[in-house]
């Protein structure tokens, strides 16, 4: 294998003071989570502000392993390294020159030696290297130049108990490591938003969880099942999701009995509003997560989502509240959410709609029809609540 | 209480099945195509399946080809006519009931450069013989038309067809889809002017994942899955020795006390299709109940979409399908029901039940007692 670590780079997190190591630990414990699939035996570990995932194994898959990383939260960029044994400064030489022919062979860019002495025994200062290194390159390269102000090609020489070289840089998801920045509910249906809000406020940081509501025998065991698998599909960015499934169908024939027909979706969604908030406040999440966006359907008219609004005591974080559609499902797309959110399973926000639904409902109005589930409608909700199905998906963060 | 009304999607595998298809798997795992013992002892298994099936049709085992199922043996069938005889002519005929194993090669075929007639059928699902005959000409090289329609259960004069065919299109090979029909009818393709004809094992108890398709001796098509020469070349791969073992064990276990089964199937098929007609707001469709297919049940329960219904129903241990279970992979919605002139919301509430030799007066009075108890339910909660 040609590289046995990789040196992960986070640019935000590391200008948070003293909450810094708060920080570095989640990212920490996202990269162990993120890599648990890899075939391989990875050491994650912190050093003097950076963090260095190192292979144990002698074999493990390069891909898989770049792949997971480019999933976590907080990772700016991945470098790739090698790692020499330190035999002496001649050989260093050679190892750095055969490193250039392998990854830039007949190399003609501009280029800068970086070195980085963290062993400070090591016979030769950090100048010096730079220096006799730059000579061993230009004199196997002839067609290269040293550029120290703006190289198109820098190479890192770390002196550390065995020496850290490298040179590329891959990019990662930037953001804020999952769980930094504490936890929020996702209402998830089956549909594209909901898991590309949830994917983007995870991104700063957010640890989710999920609540999808059901309706059997209107909603059916597949339209349950893609909801587990697109939250297994976020959970691969956002960490462990605990998932809750309530059974929604009692609450929404109920409405549907004793309420305009064309209030049905408004009042549901005030409901579905108040359970997730219900088990958001049990889990200790700060906020619930929407994936509404301004004018896209009914239910998500600027009056319809004041409406909604208005039961929640949670801040309610809505990321695509500003987003075309075409936006959300390009994210959808690179999520690789879209696919499954396409499949043709029936919601149950969409089974009762009403042809013509409010698109401007009051509140008072509103209000006045909840009164009259007055009877019943606590009833209902505490079993519904008391009903909840919970999964746990992708395991706990180890 | 568990029904399962669900026999035209998928049957369960009967234990004479289950036992040869362990036996062939695990002790008696040879690839016939080996020259040693352990070869020459599978073989065996082929050769019996052939002749089980071969006896059945009263046709000769050469004209037997195994293969991964319907699907399959109807994708060579017309791929195989289509190739064998472009040089005879351009015309494939078909109808507008097919199952998407048929109307899609056909399609394909069209882009070929084929020149397709798609005939209607009536509401009840029969094909038009007066389309048929005016279709048919010299330049015909296939016709295509399914025995027993896997939504409705309507049945095609099969016999009358081939007539029709081999006189006005003395060229043409004429293809029957008899994956419905196979088990529930006695089909001797040879005495009835059959040429081609596909069966699945999986509809009649035996294993998924098999199939054969009948050649008539004299009919020319080219093989389309082209490797190490099995089955005399018309179709290469290893044979799939459990699964033709576990079909032929299969074909000998529905043929037996065939007369029987079949009346027992048709009482049943009464007493649902007549409970179901008493229901407010149902329509039983296709055709009267002894003109169509033994075990295949279709009707619109109006007002209720028909995969609310179908989950409401397996809530009680109920398995059913909406529309047929091979139409729910896509929205559009069935072409067979659309053929036969019903309207969308007629389409949206048709549900199919589909039974078996073995499905109980016991079972369908559940079903009935479970629709009357939650039709009104769902019917009130309807779309408005």
């Amino acid at each position: 294998m040609d590289y046995q670590a990789f040196l992960i780079k986070y640019g935000e997190i590391a200008l948070k003071g003293k909450n810094r190591y708060l920080f570095e630990n989640a990212l920490v414990d996202q990269i162990r989570w993120a890599l648990c699939p890899v075939d391989g035996d990875f050491q994650v570990h912190k050093e003097q502000g950076r963090i260095y995932v190192e292979c144990q194994s002698k074999e493990y898959d390069y891909e898989e392993c770049l792949e997971a990383l480019q999933r976590v939260f907080g990772i700016v960029a991945i470098c790739p390294v090698q790692i020499l044994e330190d035999q002496g400064f001649d050989r260093l030489k050679e190892d750095v020159v055969n490193y250039m022919q392998r990854i830039y062979p007949g190399c003609t860019q501009s280029f800068k030696v970086h070195a980085r002495r963290a062993r400070k025994s090591y016979p030769l200062q950090s100048m010096e290297i730079n220096a006799l290194l730059g000579e061993a390159v230009l004199e196997a390269f002839p067609g290269t130049h040293v550029d120290v102000h703006q190289p198109e090609l820098l190479l890192n020489v770390e002196i550390r108990e065995r020496i850290y070289v490298y040179s590329q840089e891959i990019p990662g998801l930037g953001g804020m490591p999952a769980g930094c920045n504490g936890k929020a509910m996702l209402l998830l249906s089956g549909g594209i938003d909901s898991p590309v809000a949830g994917y983007m406020v995870s991104r700063r940081g957010v640890s989710i969880e999920a609540v999808y509501f059901h309706a059997p025998p209107y909603t059916s065991e597949r339209a349950k099942q893609k909801v587990v698998d697109l939250a297994a599909q976020i959970s691969k960015y956002c960490g462990p999701i605990r998932l809750y499934v309530v059974n929604f169908t009692d609450i929404q024939m109920y409405i549907y009995d004793k309420c305009p027909h064309d209030e049905l979706t408004i009042l549901m969604r005030r409901y579905m509003m108040r359970i997730a908030e219900h088990f958001a406040l049990k889990d200790k999440c700060q906020g619930t997560i929407t994936g509404e966006s301004i004018g896209q359907v009914a239910s998500q008219t600027m009056q319809s989502l004041a409406v909604t609004n208005q039961v929640c005591s949670l801040p309610v974080y809505r990321p695509l509240i500003a987003f075309d559609k075409q936006d959300i499902v390009d994210v959808a797309l690179k999520i690789d959410t879209y696919e499954t959110s396409i499949l043709p399973y029936e919601d149950c926000c969409t089974i009762f709609v009403a042809k013509h639904p409010v698109t401007k409902p009051n509140l008072k109005a509103i209000q006045r029809s909840e009164q009259k589930l007055k009877e019943k409608i606590g009833e209902l909700v505490d079993a519904a609540v008391e009903g909840v199905e919970v999964i746990e998906i992708g395991g706990q963060l180890g | 209480m568990e029904v399962y009304l669900d026999h035209a999607a998928t049957t369960w595998c009967c234990e004479s099945v289950k036992e040869i298809v362990a036996r062939t798997m695990v002790e008696d795992y040879g690839n016939p195509s080996s020259m040693h013992k352990k070869g020459v002892e599978a073989e065996g298994y082929v050769k019996r399946a052939k002749e089980i099936i071969a006896r059945q049709l009263k046709a000769k085992e050469k004209e037997i080809y195994f293969t991964s199922g319907g699907t399959e043996s109807n994708n060579l069938a017309i791929f195989g006519t289509a190739m064998a005889n472009k040089r005879n002519g351009k015309r494939i005929v078909s109808t507008a009931i097919e199952h998407a194993a048929v109307r899609e090669p056909v399609k394909r075929l069209e882009e070929l450069g084929f020149e397709t007639v798609i005939l209607p059928v009536d509401s009840q699902g029969g094909v038009s013989v007066d389309a048929l005959e005016e279709a048919l000409n010299p330049d015909t090289i296939l016709v295509s038309v399914m025995y027993v329609n896997n939504e409705t259960g309507s049945v095609q004069p099969v016999e009358r067809i081939a007539g029709i065919i081999h006189e006005k299109a003395p060229d043409a090979l004429f293809h029957v889809d008899a994956i419905q029909a196979f088990g529930k009818y006695r089909i001797y393709p040879g005495r009835m002017g059959i040429d081609l004809m596909s069966v699945s094992g999986h509809k009649i108890h035996g294993p998924k994942g098999t199939g054969f398709l009948y050649v008539r001796e004299q009919s020319r098509i080219q093989p389309q899955i082209l490797g190490g020469g099995q089955q005399g070349g018309m179709r290469s791969g290893t044979d799939n020795v459990p699964g033709i073992a576990g079909l032929g064990a299969a074909v000998e276990e529905i043929y037996r006390d065939f007369d029987q089964k079949t009346e027992h199937m048709y009482q049943m098929k009464e007493l649902l299709a007549q409970g179901l007609a008493r229901m407010e707001g149902v329509l039983v469709n296709g055709m009267d109940v002894r003109l169509g297919a033994p075990h295949i049940v279709s009707a619109s329960f109006m007002g209720i979409r028909s995969e609310v219904l179908l989950h409401a129903l397996e809530d009680k241990g109920i398995y059913i399908s909406a529309g047929s279970a091979c139409s729910t992979h896509k929205r559009a919605g069935s072409s067979t029901l659309t053929a036969m002139g019903m309207k969308p919301e007629q389409r949206e509430s048709t549900v199919r039940f589909s039974l078996c030799e073995e499905t109980s007066q016991e079972e369908i009075e559940y079903c009935l007692e479970i629709l009357g108890e939650i039709v009104p339910v769902l019917k009130r909660y309807a779309r408005r």
